[in-house]
């Protein structure tokens, strides 16, 4: 009974020579059909130019942002206008851009807020001891120019442009969430519908048409400064030269490309 | 010399391997892939023709030439158009169809111009609850070329943090003009013109030394002796000067 269980059918039984012939065979009718059906979709994007917009020359420009602490405000208009710019989702966690107030009370201790990305501006600050000083210190990707989370992306969904600019390929993405992790800035978020990494671009899409990022346009003090690093000839060069500039978290060495001035020592 | 007989049909099969692999590569891996990195190219071109919602004010100026000159010659000389009009490519592209929105409310003002003691010291501040607190902000300041309507009789005006902090102190009753000598150009030009600061111990030894008489219920300190290395206002704030 057991057996007859185990014994096949068995109709033609295959060599080893015919199991090869009929495999090689059927892989190369296989092969045309599989880069034709591949091709099809791509074939109609323009998947030649590679960054090269009519007349913009991504390799002669690299970019930074100076940011003067002493002249924020915190009036949040540069949250909502990366918001509106970047169609980021209008909720209360996912930002490109946010303001962060610190608090530094008489005892030295220092507490952080930023309700609603400092959006919706900030309350009074209650502090009951006494505040030794606060400021606020607006926060964005500092796409650096060793930068951990294209390091760790497991796809090439996310890499750094020849022009200094960190982006997300949000077709080749696989939502992985591993650069979210590796951030030191929390500086990328996880987008609820999309399904794929999010983060500034520094507005690549008007940087490449000759503006600046949206929340350099409707900065009303001044306090962001957008241009290119290695040009001396260009408004975040001089910011550089005229302030004693610092990045966040140097000894990670990550290079960042955002530069603050007059940043107080407790700033993470 | 023959080859034995594995060696040919081994190299087939390898042929056809790396064959096959030459193309599965090929049809999987995206034409821009590896152009300028470990990254596809055509991603690049993707994300930079994402429509620009803020026009940039260099545009909204090419109709709008004289309030921009207006706006160029008054304190709002840095704020730009769309930071109160909101995002306006949109008008851009079609001026009839698209009307700018113009906030008119108190709350909008009060963003940048409410008291908040985050905030950098001198940038112009007030009480939005005792500052003419039911009209509109408009009725007194053109939003485009803001001026405070009457020249501010207090320094506490703009120095909303200074003057708080004064307030709670024994130098309260001391007018800001005691120490400090104020050009009427500050009033106007604010950062390009400043009051001077006391430079000197003997200036506190007015009414702090025990020589003086200026005011007669003023702690008094021997100005010789009381820590001669250092200048007053190292270790008394003179705003709040009361010894911890």
């Amino acid at each position: 009974m057991r057996d007859e269980d185990r014994a096949p059918a068995a109709p033609a039984p295959l060599n080893r020579r015919q199991f090869v012939e009929t495999a090689l065979k059927a892989c190369g009718a296989a092969a045309p059909l599989l880069v034709a059906v591949i091709r099809i979709p791509s074939a109609g994007g323009q998947e030649t130019a590679g960054s090269d917009e009519a007349g913009y020359d991504a390799a002669s420009h690299y970019y930074g942002m100076g940011i003067d602490i002493d002249k924020c405000i915190g009036c949040g208009r540069c949250v909502a206008a990366c918001k509106a710019e970047n169609d980021v989702p209008a909720d209360t966690y996912h930002f490109n851009t946010w303001v962060e107030r610190y608090v530094i009370d008489s005892q030295g201790e220092v507490t952080v807020d930023s309700p609603n990305g400092g959006m919706d501006g900030f309350p009074p600050v209650t502090s009951e001891r006494g505040i030794r000083r606060s400021f606020f210190v607006p926060k964005i990707c500092n796409h650096c120019a060793n930068p951990p989370c294209v390091q760790v992306c497991p796809v090439g969904a996310t890499f750094a442009t020849r022009d200094g600019v960190v982006l997300i390929d949000e077709q080749y993405c696989i939502g992985c969430r591993y650069c979210i992790q590796a951030c030191p800035y929390g500086a990328r978020w996880f987008h609820p519908t999309k399904h794929v990494a999010g983060k500034c671009t520094l507005c690549y899409h008007r940087i490449v048409r000759g503006l600046v990022p949206a929340c350099v346009e409707v900065c009303p003090t001044g306090a962001r400064i957008f241009g290119e690093v290695e040009h001396p000839a260009t408004p975040l060069a001089r910011f550089m030269r005229m302030n004693d500039v610092q990045t966040l978290k140097p000894h990670l060495n990550t290079r960042p490309k955002v530069y603050y001035a007059n940043l107080d020592g407790e700033v993470r | 010399m023959a080859l034995p007989q594995q060696v040919p049909r081994l190299v087939v099969i390898f042929a056809a391997a790396i064959v096959a692999l030459v193309a599965a590569r090929s049809a999987l891996v995206p034409a821009t892939f590896g152009k300028f990195g470990h990254y596809r190219a055509a991603a690049v071109d993707s994300i930079a023709v994402r429509p620009v919602k803020f026009a940039g004010r260099q545009d909204c100026e090419e109709c709008h030439d004289d309030v921009g000159s207006k706006r160029l010659a008054g304190n709002h000389r840095g704020v730009g158009c769309e930071v109160c009009h909101g995002p306006q490519a949109g008008h851009v592209a079609a001026p009839s169809e698209v009307t700018p929105p113009a906030p008119r409310d108190r709350s909008f003002c009060a963003r940048c111009h409410a008291y908040n003691s985050s905030r950098p010291t001198g940038f112009p501040q007030i009480d939005p609850e005792t500052h003419n607190s039911l009209k509109p902000c408009i009725a007194c300041h053109d939003p485009h070329a803001p001026v405070p309507p009457v020249v501010p009789q207090e320094c506490g005006a703009c120095h909303g943090q200074i003057a708080r902090v004064k307030a709670l102190s024994h130098h309260v009753n001391l007018p800001c003009v005691t120490c400090h000598t104020v050009d009427e150009q500050h009033k106007v030009n604010p950062r390009a013109v400043r009051p001077t600061k006391p430079m000197e111990r003997a200036f506190c030894g007015q009414c702090h030394d025990q020589a003086a008489t200026r005011v007669k219920e003023a702690p008094r300190i021997d100005l010789a002796t009381h820590y001669q290395r250092y200048l007053c206002w190292q270790c008394h704030y003179p705003h709040y000067p009361e010894v911890e």
